[in-house]
């Protein structure tokens, strides 16, 4: 069973006085449970299908569904809902909020989702622990590395058990081998917890570690191949 | 959350919120301040006017305020006498007077003043006389002969206590009228045009130079409780016959009423301006600390923040502002206001011009616990709704461009 599908979805930008097609008709499907890389070249639309699939931006054309919702058909304020509830987002930048400990970064959904003060505080803590960061949750983001960093964020991402968690470049600021840490930390995420993963990604690493390559070019889809199990 | 939030990204740039702070503080300082000076300016202005001559109430004979000359006086005050028996509230008290444009002169000098024929004793517990003696001694009840000058008018006559001076007036046979009297005491008043125009004798004496008989020139009344004029005015006028005047000093002292009645806009215009001068300071800061933060912004609408919640976010940061100058602000005023209530503010050396627009020599200030309401809302209302912009532009970043932000 899909938990995404993209139906000749396109999508134009207009650079100073340039059309420029990120991605020109791109059909593919992911099932749920997936571990998915999408990979290509600078400039092949990786990042644009990822934020097009998280209802961050909106396609110029084509069906967009996730979890069975109709992404390129919905208000900004229901996109928003979808956002919330059913997706999380893993950076290449981490993105964390410099002001907030690691703990109140990962409670931060969930006070935005409306769950109690106690059971934020106790998944919380539960999730940062499953990543690792059993001493770090007082510690501020700009006290911790990198790899701690982006752990955070993907303890922010899968806290309220979303659906799917779109990684744009999860492993681009990171070295090796706390890259392969933090790859190995989300295949047990997606294993335990059945949270589909969609990357876009250049690091072979994170191609060899998906269980589904789609190879981008020019906004087309040039390869889609499954590892073997 | 949302609080610890919005306190700990102001403090982010710990120089940017000193800063803002500080305007606001010296904004909330100087409406409090310079609106309580105008406050106790005006309240003075009419303390004095009121304890110099004027009272809370007059009564006169119709005719007199326009002409005051003698024959325009109340012939026989019995009606007055009875109307007051009967309505002045308790702890009222009133005083007579015979009051006219007279010539004052010794051998050297001579200038217009206003002759005011008193009762010592009754006049005592309405006016500022007795009290202002400082030189001498207060007139006695039956001393016809005694006359109370102004310091200023003794300077400028070069005499002093125990000299002569002449009055001259026109009595109500409209025949020149002149007298010798003897200077008993000097006075100060808070304005020295007060010390230049007015001279004090014995009410029997005046009566008599001037062939008045029981005539007097005007009743002035001093009430318990001041909010209380209009209510004695209507009742006194009321019982008394038409050919009498009973006027408040709102009435008397036109040009006090007036400034009164504009106080109340002129302060608020005040505020308004240095609001203004504040809330560019305001409005700066919140968009330099939004466009600073437009990827967590864009992080933020990512992971699902309403545009709503955003703008609550950053008017919580304001508040937080806000109410940080607000509560240093009051601080300093009050205490700027205490301060300047023991020691006041001397205007002494602005001198005649001081004097011309009516202004005491030295300004205590007057805190109106509205002014203060009004100062704080001022700010904390106009201070939010102008953070209404840099919180709408926040809100307005879309996830994609704000995340590729440098």
């Amino acid at each position: 069973m899909s938990i995404v599908e993209c139906k000749d979805v396109k999508k134009a930008y207009r650079q100073d006085h340039l059309f420029v097609q990120a991605l020109g008709g791109i059909t593919v499907t992911v099932a749920r449970g997936a571990f998915v890389a999408i990979a290509g070249p600078s400039g092949s639309g990786k990042t644009t299908l990822l934020n097009l699939i998280g209802g961050l931006d909106t396609a110029d054309s084509g069906r967009i569904t996730v979890d069975e919702k109709t992404v390129t058909s919905m208000r900004q304020s229901e996109l928003a809902v979808l956002r919330l509830y059913k997706i999380g987002f893993v950076f290449q930048s981490y993105n964390l909020i410099p002001v907030l400990s690691a703990l109140e970064n990962v409670e931060y959904v969930m006070l935005l989702q409306g769950v109690p003060q106690r059971e934020r505080r106790e998944r919380a803590c539960s999730i940062l622990d499953e990543v690792g960061l059993k001493e770090m949750y007082h510690r501020r983001p700009a006290e911790l590395s990198g790899g701690q960093q982006q752990r955070v964020a993907v303890a922010r991402a899968i806290v309220s058990n979303p659906s799917i968690v779109l990684a744009d470049e999860p492993t681009a600021n990171l070295d090796s081998k706390t890259g392969k840490e933090l790859l190995q930390l989300m295949e047990k995420m997606n294993e335990e917890r059945e949270i589909t993963f969609i990357f876009s990604t250049h690091d072979q690493m994170v191609m060899d570690y998906a269980r589904r390559l789609i190879i981008l070019r020019d906004g087309l889809v040039t390869d889609d191949r499954s590892r073997d199990p | 959350m949302h609080l610890q939030l919005a306190w700990r990204n102001i403090w982010r740039n710990p120089r940017r919120t000193t800063i803002i702070t500080i305007a606001v503080v010296v904004g909330v300082w100087s409406m409090l301040v310079v609106g309580a000076l105008d406050r106790g300016m005006i309240d003075q202005m009419v303390r004095n006017a009121i304890a110099t001559l004027t009272g809370d109430i007059q009564i006169h004979h119709d005719g007199y305020r326009s002409d005051p000359v003698i024959e325009n006086s109340i012939a026989d005050p019995k009606d007055v006498h009875n109307a007051l028996a009967r309505h002045l509230p308790e702890g009222s008290f009133w005083t007579a007077r015979v009051r006219v444009n007279a010539i004052v002169s010794n051998a050297r000098y001579s200038t217009g003043v206003t002759l005011v024929g008193i009762d010592p004793e009754s006049e005592a517990r309405v006016s500022f006389i007795k009290t202002a003696v400082v030189d001498g001694h207060y007139l006695a009840s039956d001393d016809t002969t005694g006359i109370l000058v102004g310091r200023a008018l003794v300077d400028k006559f070069e005499t002093k206590v125990g000299h002569k001076l002449v009055l001259m007036s026109q009595d109500t046979e409209r025949e020149i009228a002149s007298r010798a009297f003897r200077i008993t005491g000097t006075f100060r008043a808070e304005l020295e045009a007060t010390e230049r125009q007015f001279v004090f004798v014995n009410k029997a004496a005046a009566q008599e130079m001037l062939k008045a008989g029981n005539g007097i020139s005007e009743v002035s009344l001093f009430l318990p409780d001041h909010e209380t004029v209009d209510m004695v005015r209507d009742k006194l006028k009321a019982s008394l016959p038409p050919a009498y005047e009973v006027e408040t000093w709102r009435e008397l002292l036109p040009i006090i009423t007036a400034y009164l009645s504009i106080m109340d806009s002129w302060i608020f215009i005040w505020y308004l301006v240095v609001f203004i001068a504040m809330g560019f300071g305001i409005v700066n800061t919140m968009l330099m600390a939004v466009f600073e933060r437009i990827r967590e912004f864009g992080l933020l609408t990512a992971l699902g923040m309403k545009p709503w919640w955003i703008i609550k976010g950053v008017l919580l940061e304001a508040f937080f502002l806000l109410i940080m100058g607000m509560a240093v602000g009051n601080a300093f005023g009050f205490a700027s206001v205490f301060i300047l209530n023991r020691t006041g503010i001397d205007l002494s050396a602005l001198g005649a011009g001081a004097e011309y627009v009516g202004l005491p020599r030295v300004i205590y200030p007057t805190v109106y616990i509205q002014d203060v309401i009004t100062a704080n809302v001022v700010v904390f209302v106009l201070g939010l709704l102008i953070t209404i912009y840099p919180a709408a532009k926040a809100s307005r970043f879309t996830p994609v461009e704000a995340l590729a932000h440098i």
